[in-house]
């Protein structure tokens, strides 16, 4: 089964770092990306924003790459997935600035307000937010995946790439 | 306060010249982690946590990358013989900068001074408009979305270039040639060459 064979790379030693990194990630991955979504839903009340949310995600994403390596990593948001992530959360953007047309004008805030200091408030912002949120976690992930996984450019830079060379091309 | 900015900006002078001189690719990228570590700093000082937060988790971000893609790397020294054309050109830039910007900057108002002419109607209006307690989301998302459409544009660009470059599928395998008919490709070779788009 997929997740005997997951669960034997997560304790596998060739796969990714040390044990000692392995476990930390374990605790830790949690916390950052409950943190990563806070501050993406937060981000109309309180300092963050999609922006930085959507980073910390990708920060999220790419410990876990870093701790267990590239199989999971992928397994978890392949890079696939990650392009169609990128461009829905354009196309969401651009679709919720779209619908301000039918109050008048392009980007117009034309939901609720509803009521300050509540998580349901402030209209299409937190809608915008998550779309942000979603299109930036999937596309600095993409960009990781791409630098380090694909390995192009840091196979021309060094040799570490002529094993991930040898890795993609089993798969 | 104003001492604080002081000695975080000659840290982060210190910081780049270090970044720029060393050999070492490694202790470069630090030292450029250093410069954008003093940057959050210098923003969670002025009040600004929103662009505090971005900096910080965008400078981890951009750190892991780095190392992860120099620290295979053997130190690629730095060419000893360089050009003084260039640097000759860099100082006299620099120096009609510092001049113009002498002149420029007596216009400006006191650093820090609340002029706010377009932001005080923000402040303002911004909670009552929008219903975003955050007054930056509000200008982000609200006030000026064409901004932030643009910038979405910009990262969605860049990402699908740093695709169509760097993926693996768009390689040639072993025994293939590169094409060299110019204009029209025929349909086999369209077939043999860019099989895996």
């Amino acid at each position: 089964m997929a997740d005997d064979k997951i669960k034997k790379m997560i304790h596998d030693s060739e796969h990714g770092m040390t044990s000692i990194v392995k476990t930390i990630v374990r605790f830790v991955i949690g916390i950052i990306f409950v943190f990563g979504v806070y501050i993406i839903l937060y981000g109309h009340l309180t300092p963050g924003g999609g922006f930085a949310g959507g980073v910390i995600l990708a920060c999220g994403y790419i410990i876990l790459t870093l701790g267990f390596g590239k199989i999971l990593g992928l397994k978890k948001l392949s890079d696939k997935v990650a392009s169609v992530l990128d461009t829905a959360g354009v196309l969401v953007f651009l679709i919720i600035g779209l619908a301000g047309f039918t109050g008048g004008y392009f980007f117009l805030n034309f939901m609720a307000k509803g009521e300050i200091f509540h998580l349901a408030s402030a209209g299409t912002i937190p809608l915008m937010n998550i779309a942000i949120g979603v299109k930036v976690t999937a596309s600095i992930f993409a960009v990781f995946i791409a630098l380090s996984i694909f390995g192009k450019f840091v196979s021309a830079l060094g040799e570490s790439s002529e094993e991930n060379r040898k890795g993609s091309n089993e798969e | 306060m104003e001492t604080y900015l002081l000695v975080l900006t000659v840290f982060m002078i210190i910081g780049s010249v270090i970044a720029i001189e060393t050999k070492n690719l490694l202790s470069s990228v630090i030292s450029v982690g250093v410069v954008g570590f003093s940057l959050g700093i210098i923003f969670l000082m002025l009040g600004a946590p929103d662009i505090a937060i971005t900096q910080v988790v965008v400078e981890i971000l951009i750190l892991v990358i780095l190392i992860r893609a120099t620290i295979s790397t053997d130190n690629t020294a730095i060419e000893k013989h360089r050009d003084n054309l260039p640097i000759v050109a860099s100082l006299i830039f620099f120096g009609l900068f510092l001049l113009f910007s002498y002149f420029a900057v007596h216009d400006l108002p006191v650093f820090g001074e609340p002029v706010m002419k377009v932001a005080s109607r923000y402040l303002e209006t911004g909670v009552r408009e929008t219903g975003a307690t955050n007054i930056v989301t509000a200008v982000l998302l609200d006030f000026r979305a064409y901004d932030t459409i643009g910038e979405a544009t910009v990262l969605f660009v860049s990402i699908v270039g740093a695709f169509v470059i760097l993926r693996r599928q768009g390689r040639k395998g072993r025994g293939e040639k590169d094409v060299e008919k110019v204009g029209i490709l025929e349909d086999e070779d369209i077939k043999k060459n860019f099989e895996g788009f």
